[in-house]
């Protein structure tokens, strides 16, 4: 899970009892009166049993994120005219020269990626939700839980054996005489898509099993073909939840580490990649606080990834509940 | 029907292709042995005997358990007290617990580097410069233990809410209250063993995210598991490859085995009503 790998994602077991849990949840929050919250509440107040996990947060959390937005306005201790005075040149230069290119190699990655994953992921799915075998389907589910959550160093080492240099099938198949190499922007996307579209397999398959028979039916009683029943409902009630799914699997992409540091090294240019270089100090006298930058505009994509996912992630669940 | 039946037949076919032949070459490269053309199991049976296996294994375990145990401890009384007395509180808890997912994991690590930098900078000498040489002793990194439960928030705050949403957690304890139990012993009698699977499933997910996590541990030094995967895949390839593969199967094993005991449960909480 990782870490870098991948976004974790909650297993087939977590996820079930988290869609039996939301209806719950609202009727348990509608009743509590003042009465029986006071009795019930232990001796000093309930919210006295939150104030561990509050300290911890501040703390754990909240000091990285001091230590960022401070350090990315600021000039580092080494620099000629010593640490600490404010300045924009940290984040000027993290969006400039290699920095520039290694975010957009980034971008470029999760977005293709994820597009590739989400057309991928989506008639997969539909094959496996409507499939007869019920085996199948909860071996695909459990299969594509592990795999989602199967990012990182394994992931890397398990390519490298398959498609490296020396790979079992680039070996028997003569791949390297025909250009290909695993070391590359195609052979990253070929790995990330191994961790992808499970992901995209697991974020879409409650969507589809949303999707009622009744409409296919009522469709096809006026006389809609299969492909006329997906062009005008299906795909249209999906839309949510595959642009959610979509925007999912690029936050995933565009957060991975491990894979990428395993395999490829600095071969393919990669911002999580200039983050480790640039923390391990292999950056010029006096650019210690590049790498806090450089980390702050991660920080601003995941941000803006997630306030379009969320917003959609509301609506998908609206139509499909 | 039966071209759609074809179709969906093809598809699985391509798909299970793309997934099966990397594990299926790993294998093979694991035991391949191409100077010679034979096959050996050598990666596997020298696996224990490799320098490091044994120490980096053991302190992910390490790392796993202490953080599943301090995460549980943050976590459960902190959701089953917004649940009985502060629900004003639950926002803030669904805040705090969604924020680490939107924050990748390589730029939370540089702003713990940013604050144990902190230490030799401006600290040196107040005892606080001890605490963050302390959290960062290589026999047992706390920091990575702090990095971790961030991390695991939303995932365990998603598997335990769920739990707590399937029980009602008021009733409960007012029940066991007026039979005349402290209020402690309601929540650890009666509340938890009702929400055993939930809290197995976050634990679960835990475990499996320590024990595969590698950003933050590489990129602050330390060597757990898979940062010994990875240095040592430099110099036994075969035995790297080998060792991805059982990390594989075994996160595989524990997803089902969880997914097994939630199901039996569910089954014989419907049979019972």
């Amino acid at each position: 899970m990782n870490d870098t790998a991948p976004t974790p994602v909650p297993s087939p077991a977590a996820t079930e009892t988290l869609s039996g849990g939301a209806g719950a949840v609202s009727t348990a929050l509608r009743t509590p009166t003042p009465t029986t919250a006071k009795r019930l509440r232990p001796r000093g107040g309930a919210w006295l049993a939150t104030l561990p996990l509050l300290i911890f947060f501040a703390i754990g959390f909240g000091l990285p994120a001091i230590a960022i937005a401070i350090g990315a306005f600021t000039t580092s201790d080494d620099s000629p005219g010593g640490g600490g005075t404010f300045t924009l040149s940290n984040i000027t230069d993290s969006v400039q020269g290699a920095y520039w290119t290694a975010l957009l190699g980034s971008i470029k990655l999760a977005a293709l990626t994820a597009l590739i994953g989400t057309i991928v992921g989506l008639p997969l799915a539909q094959a496996i939700a409507t499939s007869r075998f019920r085996l199948v389907r909860e071996f695909v589910r459990s299969g594509s839980g592990v795999l989602a959550n199967f990012g990182g160093v394994p992931l890397a080492f398990m390519f490298v054996a398959t498609l490296g240099n020396a790979g079992e099938v680039t070996q028997k198949l003569d791949l390297t005489k025909h250009g290909w190499s695993l070391y590359s922007f195609t052979g990253l996307s070929v790995v990330y898509l191994y961790f992808l579209i499970p992901l995209m397999i697991l974020t879409i398959t409650p969507a589809l099993e949303g999707l009622r028979v009744q409409w296919r039916e009522a469709a096809a009683n006026n006389g809609a073909t299969t492909l006329q029943y997906w062009r005008h409902v299906g795909l249209p009630i999906l839309l949510p939840s595959l642009l959610g799914g979509y925007i999912l699997l690029f936050g995933s992409a565009f957060a991975a580490y491990a894979t990428a540091a395993a395999m490829v090294g600095a071969s393919v240019p990669l911002i999580s990649l200039q983050i480790s270089n640039a923390l391990s100090g292999n950056v010029l006298v006096g650019q210690g606080n590049l790498a806090l930058a450089l980390g702050l505009d991660m920080i601003v994509i995941a941000v803006l990834v997630m306030a379009i996912y969320l917003p959609l992630q509301r609506r998908s669940a609206k139509w499909l509940a | 029907m039966s071209r759609l039946r074809v179709w969906r037949g093809f598809v699985l076919l391509l798909a299970g292709i793309y997934f099966a032949v990397p594990l299926a070459a790993s294998v093979l490269f694991s035991v391949d042995n191409p100077m010679t053309k034979t096959w050996s199991l050598r990666a596997y049976t020298q696996l224990l005997g490799a320098p490091g296996f044994t120490d980096s294994l053991r302190l992910s375990l390490e790392l796993a358990v202490v953080t599943v145990a301090i995460l549980l401890l943050l976590l459960v009384p902190a959701m089953v007290a917004t649940r009985l007395g502060a629900p004003k509180l639950r926002p803030v808890l669904e805040l705090i617990c969604s924020i680490p997912l939107v924050v990748p994991v390589v730029a939370l690590t540089t702003g713990i580097i940013g604050v144990l930098r902190w230490g030799p900078d401006y600290l040196s000498n107040t005892p606080l410069f001890q605490t963050i040489l302390a959290i960062q002793n290589p026999t047992f990194p706390v920091v990575l233990v702090i990095a971790y439960v961030l991390m695991a928030l939303p995932f365990a705050y998603r598997a335990i809410d769920a739990g707590l949403g399937a029980v009602d957690v008021k009733t409960l304890v007012e029940a066991a209250r007026s039979c005349g139990a402290s209020f402690p012993r309601a929540v650890f009698s009666v509340v938890v063993p009702n929400l055993r699977t939930s809290l197995l499933n976050a634990s679960a997910l835990t475990v499996a995210l320590v024990l595969g996590e590698y950003t933050t541990a590489s990129i602050l030094g330390f060597t757990p598991f898979t940062v010994w995967i990875a240095s040592n895949g430099k110099n036994d390839g075969q035995m790297s490859v080998a060792v991805s593969i059982l990390s594989l199967m075994i996160v595989w094993i524990v997803l089902l085995l969880i997914s097994a005991v939630g199901r039996e449960r569910r089954s014989r909480k419907s049979a019972a009503s």
